[in-house]
């Protein structure tokens, strides 16, 4: 059982990417008025963590397929 | 103060938990003995175990402790990073990974017994085991606190959910596990404060901005300008500065004693680093954590420094406040006061998971090295000598088991009885002060005898229990601050006390090790000590690593870049 970290790390991250860029699209605007300056943060740091965990699985992939060439 | 959390919030803290525990379910399948269990069959690449490493290290005492220390001092805090952090994670890395990772030894207390001899690994062993279940259960105790404080949430609940999550998989997935879940912790707590530096930083000016409220913030507690703006400068004096220290006692008591004895002997990191795949890769380890090590002032002790900023008119300008505790400022309410201040729902979600993950990874640490000196260094060696593989693993599980009731208890004694546990870990504190003087020793002089070591360990116990005893920080009142035997010397603040009290502990062992080695008879030949004392170690083959790759190119790098972070910050 070899189990890559990356794997559940980048997944793990894209789905929390996918729902805080979902909730920053459809969420009121006025939570980002009391806390964050007027930025609509849950957008954009949604977009960051899908990134990141893109970017882990990608990496977790190519390593696999590497893997089973060999 | 309250946190309101919405769905979505819940909704990530329901997702971390399942990935924690599907880690340890898909793990288990690959624990197959003791080294599986206990070593993650030393198959991890540097990486991993680097940032394992840091996880381990990277509990709530660090993540909220460090943010009130920005708070309180500025950021004379980074001392205990570019200071107190660095400089020994090289030193680990170059100079003593290999005689843990080439030796025999699987723990740092076996070391210490191929080394020297059964009474000298015994008292660390014991030691060790009681400092990682308390350790492990004051996180607990601190966890269920302040979520029952910000959330409401019931004590007991969360003292039992914490302890269960942990518990299940470390029992099912060991050591590997609990690393995997240090790596997924660790960029947690990355992605889930970085928001909240960005936004500090955006609402008070930038860097400008904070320096200049800062600026307030010394006048106003009669300091001089720079105070909470200058690691060094004002260290002339330990009046001059927040946190009461002058230079030398700072460099030598925290920078030397302290950080060598942490990030050098403390088993609960070490373990990460020796599951690593080859000599090179554990000797990478530190290094490698050294890099984000070196940068989290940014992510740990800024948030403190913008909060007292914010807040340093009444919070009237900036509509942000400390939380107040009687008639002083609740300082470890910084983070989720920041928390709760700067994140809407949904980000507040991922700041609270990651605060969460912060008190398990370090918790998580305690146990997976608590079951391992249980298993190898206290029962294979005293209580059943030649048990079956499959015994010591039954019985490495059910220490776990074990491990995490005696945390449990030890959270409730914290909870009831302040003082036991204030005493307990004082106990510890000078049990571990003159620890690296033996290893140094033992390392690097082979003439360096059992009984030396033992006594040596003693007498710098003893040593900074006395120095404890006869001395007391300004403005304390005798008895668990100190001056217990009688009051010879006042320090400027506890952080000068107990810098001196390390100091002084490591002299005395230092010197006692060396005055008792040389009156007794030497045990070990020549040949018992090789792969065990510098001189008698083969160096490391380097030929076929690329220079970027070897320990001593890394680490003089990293030194650099930590030189040049303590001059722009002077």
């Amino acid at each position: 059982m070899d189990l890559d970290v990356r794997m559940p790390i980048g997944l793990m991250f894209s789905i929390f990417g996918v729902l805080l860029a979902g909730y920053g699209l459809f969420a009121d605007h006025g939570i980002y008025e009391a806390h964050s300056l007027g930025i609509n943060v849950n957008l954009g740091w949604g977009v960051v963590l899908l990134a990141f965990g893109a970017t882990m699985l990608g990496f977790a992939l190519r390593a696999r397929r590497r893997a089973q060439r060999r | 103060m309250l946190i309101e959390l919405g769905f979505i919030d819940y909704a990530l803290l329901i997702i971390y938990f399942v990935f924690v525990l599907g880690i340890g379910f898909v793990l288990r399948k690959g624990v197959g003995g003791t080294k599986d269990f206990f070593e993650s069959g030393r198959t991890l690449p540097a990486w991993i175990c680097a940032l394992g490493f840091i996880g381990a290290n990277l509990g709530a005492q660090e993540v909220m402790g460090m943010a009130a220390s920005g708070a309180k001092y500025g950021i004379m805090t980074s001392h205990f990073y570019w200071v107190g952090a660095i400089p020994a994670m090289v030193f680990v890395a170059v100079f003593m990974m290999p005689f843990y990772y080439g030796s025999k030894a699987r723990s740092v207390p076996e070391y210490l017994k191929l080394r020297f001899d059964e009474k000298t690994r015994g008292f660390n062993a014991v030691t060790f085991a009681g400092m990682t279940v308390m350790s492990s259960g004051i996180s607990m105790y601190a966890l269920a606190t302040l979520l029952h404080a910000i959330l409401g949430w019931n004590f007991h609940l969360c003292i039992a959910a914490s302890g269960v999550v942990v518990l299940v998989y470390i029992f099912m997935g060991g050591l590997r596990s609990a690393i995997y879940n240090e790596v997924l912790q660790f960029f947690l707590i990355v992605f889930g404060f970085l928001p909240l530096v960005l936004l500090g930083l955006k609402q008070i000016g930038g860097w400008a901005g904070l320096t200049r409220r800062l600026g307030m913030v010394a006048t106003t507690s009669g300091m001089p300008d720079g105070a909470w703006s200058h690691s060094w400068a004002l260290t002339g004096s330990a009046t001059t500065n927040p946190m009461g220290v002058e230079w030398f006692g700072l460099a030598m008591g925290l920078g030397f004693v302290l950080s060598f004895g942490y990030w050098c002997t403390d088993f609960l990191v070490i373990q990460r680093a020796m599951a690593a795949e080859s000599m090179g890769a554990a000797r990478r380890t530190p290094i490698i954590a050294a890099f984000p090590k070196m940068l989290f002032p940014f992510l740990v002790i800024l948030p403190g420094m913008i909060a007292i900023a914010l807040h340093v008119d009444g919070g009237s300008s900036a509509g942000f406040s400390l939380p107040v505790k009687g008639d002083s400022l609740n300082y470890d309410m910084v983070v989720p006061a920041m928390l709760a201040h700067f994140f809407p729902n949904g980000l507040l979600g991922l700041g609270l998971t990651a605060l969460i993950a912060s008190f398990m990874s370090g918790m998580a640490g305690n146990v997976t090295a608590f079951n391992t000196v249980w298993t190898y260094d206290i029962y294979q060696s005293y209580i059943r000598k030649n048990a079956s593989d499959a015994h010591y693993l039954a019985v490495g599980r059910w220490a776990t088991v074990a491990g995490i009731g005696a945390s449990i208890a030890c959270a409730y004694a914290a909870a009831r009885f302040n003082n036991i546990m204030d005493v307990l870990q004082l106990v510890f504190a000078f049990v571990n002060a003159p620890l690296f003087a033996t290893f140094l020793l033992g390392m690097f002089w082979r003439r360096a005898t059992g009984h030396g070591a033992f006594f040596g360990l003693l007498t710098g116990t003893v040593a900074a229990a006395a120095h404890h005893g006869l001395s007391l920080p300004k403005g304390a009142e005798v008895g668990i601050k100190g001056g217990w035997l009688s009051v010879v010397h006042h320090y400027p603040s506890e952080m000068a006390q107990n810098f001196w009290t390390a100091i002084w502990a490591f002299s005395a062992c230092f010197v006692a090790t060396i005055v008792v080695s040389l009156v007794t008879k030497r045990r070990k030949s020549d040949e018992e000590l090789t792969g065990l004392v510098y001189a008698l170690t083969a160096r490391a083959k380097e030929d076929g690593v690329p220079w970027h790759k070897r320990p001593a190119t890394l680490g003089v790098a990293i030194l650099a870049v930590t030189l040049v972070l303590n001059i722009v910050f002077w």
